[in-house]
């Protein structure tokens, strides 16, 4: 999906003779769009960051005091959401990682006339509401469900555990739910690859392990790049998994951001740990895509 | 061995669908967690429990505005990437992803920072401008890749035979991208019409599906809900087959 070509092809792609009238054309209605409905809400979210309750006390009236210290306060009191968030984060995206890349593998190379229906098998969790599929495994890794049922039978569990209300179910729900994110950029570089490449590759005698490592995995490595991503940022932010699946102890920073909005309605406290989040993130993302080595992001 | 992998996998993936899928039929108490008899009940009475199908409704409102809003905008600026020379390219590129990089919370509670600091209500229209505003960078990215992707010789070979660059955008570019923009459109809707945590935080006390869903899930979710989730599951898969199938048949037919 993102991060698919170098900047060269694509300047190749793009003749230089047409008018630049054109293209500004073309561009203003749907910039202007997220200019004013992404980056002008940004604004409000670091202007109302920065504000204190108003000298009267009434709820939801804030005033602009730039009070800076906002940012610090909110973080000291929710550095373990913090860390809870990326830790939970980056479990869910090498698991994510670990179960897509085998199997967009196989739909590429080794699905042949069954390639058209395993990717609308991969793609299947969007035609169901989130919300469904997150209560479904509410159900099926519950008390009363069949996983923690056979686990006990065969005394693997004691009768009184359980999985939900656990990290594990949490990062399993935002594993699951941000897999197809993973396998479709995953797969889309890996279904360019041209195969005579790889064949290549065994006529210069190397083994099937050398040449994946070699030939197969650098190639695909703008898919990996691209999925992980697409896992890591909205799995991050995440506060669905974090609700239905775990409990209080396994709330993320996305909770905590939810209910100061609506339930203790502060939001300069919920503006500065979204302004921290999406920094941070930001930072984690540039660091990342400068050391995996693609440049041109979308 | 990855084949078996590979069903493995697609088993986990299906597994949950089945789950909804199955409790639909279920002849449920209050909560609709464990299974108790098999029954249509609720799918002769789909709109039984209130406010759901008003919920659903507001859904496909919301999802069909901003699809086609969000494919129109989007497909602009695909062109204007992938055709083009301009000065601010990279500032577009980063503007186009910064979208994507954005938590959906920090998206929705930017937005409700917004619409409070300029005293505008929550509601249908502002969950409307949010989704076409999360879409957009999407659809740009799927049609681009279909764009970058056209050979520029056919497009040559079109104005050596003296059509006009107008009619060359007609009949020969805009049907090659055409399959680009039908499944950015498609994803359009499926981004907006699952959209929880953007649409929770703007909607104020209009509710959407997900909305539904997420307010029942507190004291259980009637089968209804999975009733309709199983009919959208039906029929966005009965269409990618057709799509499939008739792309297919166009191909053999060339």
């Amino acid at each position: 999906m993102a991060i698919a070509h170098s900047s060269s092809t694509e300047k190749a792609f793009a003749p230089a003779k047409k008018s630049t009238r054109t293209a500004y054309f073309l561009l203003a209605p749907g910039i202007l769009w997220l200019l004013v409905f992404f980056a002008f809400p940004l604004i409000n979210l670091a202007e109302t960051s920065t504000k204190t309750p108003a000298p009267t006390f009434e709820t939801g009236e804030f005033v602009q005091t730039f009070r800076f210290a906002n940012f610090f306060d909110a973080f000291a009191a929710n550095q373990e959401q913090f860390f809870r968030s990326f830790f939970y984060a980056l479990c869910a995206t090498l698991l994510a990682l670990a179960i897509a890349y085998p199997l967009a593998y196989a739909i590429a190379f080794r699905s042949g006339p069954w390639k058209n229906f395993l990717l609308v098998m991969v793609i299947a969790p969007f035609f169901t509401s989130f919300l469904l599929r997150t209560l479904a495994w509410k159900q099926i890794l519950g008390a009363e469900g069949p996983v923690v049922s056979t686990l006990q039978f065969l005394r693997i569990l004691p009768s009184d555990a359980t999985i939900t209300a656990t990290a594990f179910s949490v990062i399993m729900g935002l594993t699951y739910n941000f897999l197809p994110f993973m396998t479709l950029p995953i797969y889309a570089s890996l279904d360019r690859i041209d195969y005579r490449l790889l064949e290549a590759s065994g006529d210069l005698y190397a083994n099937g392990a050398t040449t994946f490592r070699k030939v197969t995995l650098p190639l695909s490595m703008p898919g990996v790049v691209a999925g992980t991503l697409l896992t890591f940022i909205p799995s991050s932010g995440d506060y669905i998994n974090a609700q239905l699946l775990g409990s209080p102890d396994n709330f993320m920073i996305g909770n905590v951001i939810n209910s100061r909005f609506f339930r203790v309605v502060d939001y300069p406290t919920a503006s500065s740990l979204s302004f921290i989040l999406m920094a941070t993130i930001l930072v984690l993302v540039v660091i990342y895509i400068r050391r995996a080595g693609t440049d041109e992001l979308v | 061995m990855i084949r078996i992998y590979a069903a493995a996998a697609v088993f986990y993936i299906l597994l949950p669908i089945f789950y909804t899928i199955a409790f639909s039929f279920n002849d449920a108490d209050k909560r609709n967690i464990v299974w108790r008899g098999f029954t249509i009940q609720a799918w002769l009475n789909p709109c039984e429990p209130i406010g759901i199908c008003e919920a659903l409704g507001n859904s496909f409102k919301v999802g069909i505005t901003a699809t086609i809003a969000a494919t129109a905008l989007g497909t602009m600026i695909a062109f204007a990437l992938g055709r083009y020379n301009f000065r601010g390219r990279a500032t577009t590129n980063l503007l186009i992803f910064l979208p994507m990089a954005t938590p959906e919370v920090v998206l929705g509670a930017s937005l409700l920072s917004m619409f409070i600091n300029i005293n505008v209500g929550a509601g249908l229209v502002p969950v409307i401008i949010a989704h076409i505003m999360f879409c957009i960078s999407f659809v740009v990215v799927t049609v681009k890749a279909r764009v970058a992707s056209l050979d520029p010789k056919l497009e040559e070979a079109a104005r050596d035979l003296y059509a006009s660059d107008w009619e060359t955008f007609r009949r020969v570019t805009f049907p090659l991208v055409a399959p680009g923009i039908a499944a950015a459109a498609l994803l359009a809707f499926a981004l907006s019409f699952d959209d929880f945590i953007i649409t929770n935080f703007n909607s104020g006390t209009v509710n959407t599906f997900p909305e539904y869903v997420w307010t029942a899930s507190l004291r259980g979710v009637p089968p209804q809900a999975n009733v309709i989730g199983t009919l959208m599951f039906v029929i966005a898969l009965v269409s990618v087959f057709a799509g499939q199938a008739i792309s297919k048949r166009k191909q053999t037919r060339r």
